[in-house]
């Protein structure tokens, strides 16, 4: 009877034992509370990055399988004088936009971080352009900038300044400031609450002690806020530059790439001509050539991460 | 917008989430009494005031032009067009009871709960398992779920059409709730992070000696210590969906099936001249219900967006 029951008991306890593992060690739990999360991101963003890049290779159109062309996609880019006008669109627009998103950012979150009456509800309206999804602020723009009904022209002839009202959407260089003033319009609050909430880490204490060894106000910033802010000016940065220079929502609202393309953006130029003209190969190919871009503001925002901890300490989070 | 229950925003969650809180109980008077009325007039609520006006002028705009009897709209010498004293409810009457508008709201609202409850969940499994299970590779998967939030939606609309159409999902809500959590999840595992790593490790050993499974114990102990994060985590993300343009505008094709922000860019664009009318306070009614969370929820709104630049 003992040698019957001893085998048979034997495979129950190593069976246990696997199941008692799958319960408790600390991997294979760990790899069970990652498996929703991960479904979802490889399934819906690492495969389809994947794709993407795969696609820009084929000659793949909307309803038809597409054949591996190589880089023909790209060389007949390399050609295209539109993409290349987008090219310029996109970096024209990250960079003035950023520019003056940080400036009037960091001069808005010094300005909010003053002692004043009402300092609560002015931070709270302040970020209200951030909450409202961009299209429908775009379409305010849109009707702003209206060619017949703008606001702006009519107050402008009111006070004498312009006798004809600006074609601001219809006309190249007028276009682009309109778009490039939205993105800033929408993009200042974002930059100006997050430098604020950083600004609030900085003790007073230091402007006290600076401020009785004789410093200006410049010079206060200059030599304690600024280097003290670093580190999240540069995160705040990458995270502008990544999404101004990937918008498409404010473009497509506002002009979709119009006048005469001068103010396509390359997502914008891609989704046209993936989606619309139904090129999915030569679509993916131009929203591909934004990858390299995106590594290098990734990086930047890496380094600042490192310079981060090395300003504050290894455990500092 | 006078009314906002806002009192008490002041940034303090911020400082919650973040280590560094010296300033935190500092006098709060500071060195302002060095500056003298006019000084201060000139140099912070002149400039405050013109920020603060620029920023919100569109709304006012976009409130007023709402409400507008159509002849004043495009008749701009006749009438003031900063002000009206005849306001009409029209527009929205047309919006709520000739077009598809409802619809829109409820697919809109339908979808981003959706999609955000899912990344919730997901998320908050995720984050624990980084934060507390520490299982081998938790730091590689945390840069990893990192670099997922850099990966920006316009480099994936055009692959995820293909994949959606492959699975059968065109045109469907189903596409959205399913790709928004590749935007939600990394940011709110991201700021559950955060959040996680507030929590003391003693409590759980104590839940361990006693017994408790590591379900039990998120359930039970982590979960509700880390409701404030996850407010902040729902409502951000809530944001983004109702935000959220280049899928739905990819994804759906029947006009019933649209969201606000797609649906009023393609299906109010037409050539009509008295357009604007139903075209803004289609746009104020879209922005409307997220006005009104934000106002309700202002101090985990900072958290959140500053939770996930900090970390």
């Amino acid at each position: 009877m003992a040698d019957v029951a001893i085998p048979r008991a034997k495979p129950q306890m190593t069976e246990a034992g696997a199941w008692a593992q799958l319960k408790h060690n600390r991997n294979w739990l760990g790899f069970w509370f990652m498996v929703p999360a991960m479904v979802f991101l490889i399934f819906f963003l690492a495969y389809p990055l994947g794709l993407g890049i795969w696609l820009s290779f084929t000659d793949t159109r909307i309803g038809r399988v597409g054949q591996f062309i190589a880089f023909e996609n790209y060389e007949w880019l390399w050609d295209d004088s539109i993409f290349w006008l987008s090219v310029f669109n996109t970096l024209l627009y990250t960079f003035v936009a950023s520019a003056f998103k940080f400036g009037i950012g960091l001069y808005l979150a010094l300005l909010l971080n003053e002692h004043m009456p009402f300092k609560a509800m002015l931070r709270a309206m302040v970020l209200i352009p951030f909450i409202v999804p961009t299209v429908l602020s775009a379409l305010a723009f849109w009707w702003i900038f209206d060619s017949q009904f703008s606001i702006i022209s009519w107050s402008l002839k009111q006070l004498g300044l312009i006798n004809q009202n600006i074609n601001f959407l219809g006309d190249t260089t007028w276009a682009r400031i309109c778009v490039i003033f939205a993105n800033i319009w929408r993009g200042v609050p974002f930059v100006a609450i997050t430098l604020l909430a950083g600004l609030q880490t900085v003790s007073p204490s230091l402007y006290e002690a600076a401020t009785l060894d004789g410093a200006t106000r410049w010079q206060n910033f200059r030599y304690i806020t600024y280097p003290l802010l670093t580190p999240i000016i540069a995160v705040v940065m990458t995270f502008s530059v990544l999404f101004t220079f990937t918008d498409f929502q404010l473009i497509w609202a506002m002009t979709r790439g119009g006048p005469v393309n001068a103010t396509h953006l390359m997502a914008t130029l891609s989704y046209q001509r993936a989606i619309i003209a139904g090129q999915l190969g030569e679509g993916a190919a131009i929203s591909s050539a934004m990858i390299p871009f995106l590594l290098a503001a990734i990086m930047v925002s890496w380094f600042g991460l490192q310079r981060r901890k090395w300003q504050q300490g290894e455990n500092n989070d | 917008m006078t009314d906002l229950p806002t009192s008490r925003i002041d940034l303090k969650a911020v400082l919650h989430s973040s280590a560094p809180t010296v300033a935190k109980d500092d006098h709060s008077e500071g060195m302002s009494y060095l500056q003298s009325v006019p000084r201060r007039l000139v140099t912070l609520y002149l400039p405050l005031a013109i920020i603060v006006v620029v920023l919100l002028f569109p709304f006012y705009w976009m409130a007023l032009t709402s409400v507008k009897p159509d002849e004043q709209l495009l008749d701009l010498d006749k009438y003031n067009p900063f002000w009206t004293w005849n306001p009409t409810f029209k527009h929205f009457h047309k919006l709520l009871f000739e077009s598809y508008y409802p619809y829109w709201l409820w697919n809109t609202m339908y979808v981003a709960i959706c999609a955000t409850v899912l990344s919730i969940i997901a998320s908050v499994f995720a984050a624990y398992a980084i934060v507390r299970l520490r299982y081998k590779g938790a730091n590689l998967v945390g840069g990893l779920i990192f670099l997922a939030y850099l990966v920006p939606p316009s480099i994936l609309f055009i692959p995820l059409a293909t994949v959606v159409y492959q699975y059968g999902l065109f045109d469907s809500p189903l596409a959205l709730i399913l790709t928004y959590p590749t935007i939600l999840i990394p940011f709110s595992t991201w700021l559950l992070m955060g959040y996680f790593k507030t929590i003391p490790f003693e409590l759980e050993e104590c839940a361990l000696i006693d017994g408790a499974s590591r379900w039990q114990i998120l359930i039970k102990i982590v979960v509700p210590l880390a409701i404030p994060g996850l407010i902040s985590a729902f409502i951000f993300c809530f944001t983004l969906c109702w935000n959220e343009f280049i899928y739905a505008l990819t994804f759906l094709q029947s006009t019933s099936n649209k969201t606000v922000p797609v649906a009023i860019v393609n299906e109010f664009v037409d050539g009509d001249i008295y357009r604007w009318g139903s075209l803004m306070a289609g746009a104020l009614a879209g922005s409307l219900p997220l006005v009104i969370l934000y106002a309700f929820f202002v101090e985990h709104y900072v958290s959140a967006m500053t939770g996930a630049v900090k970390e």
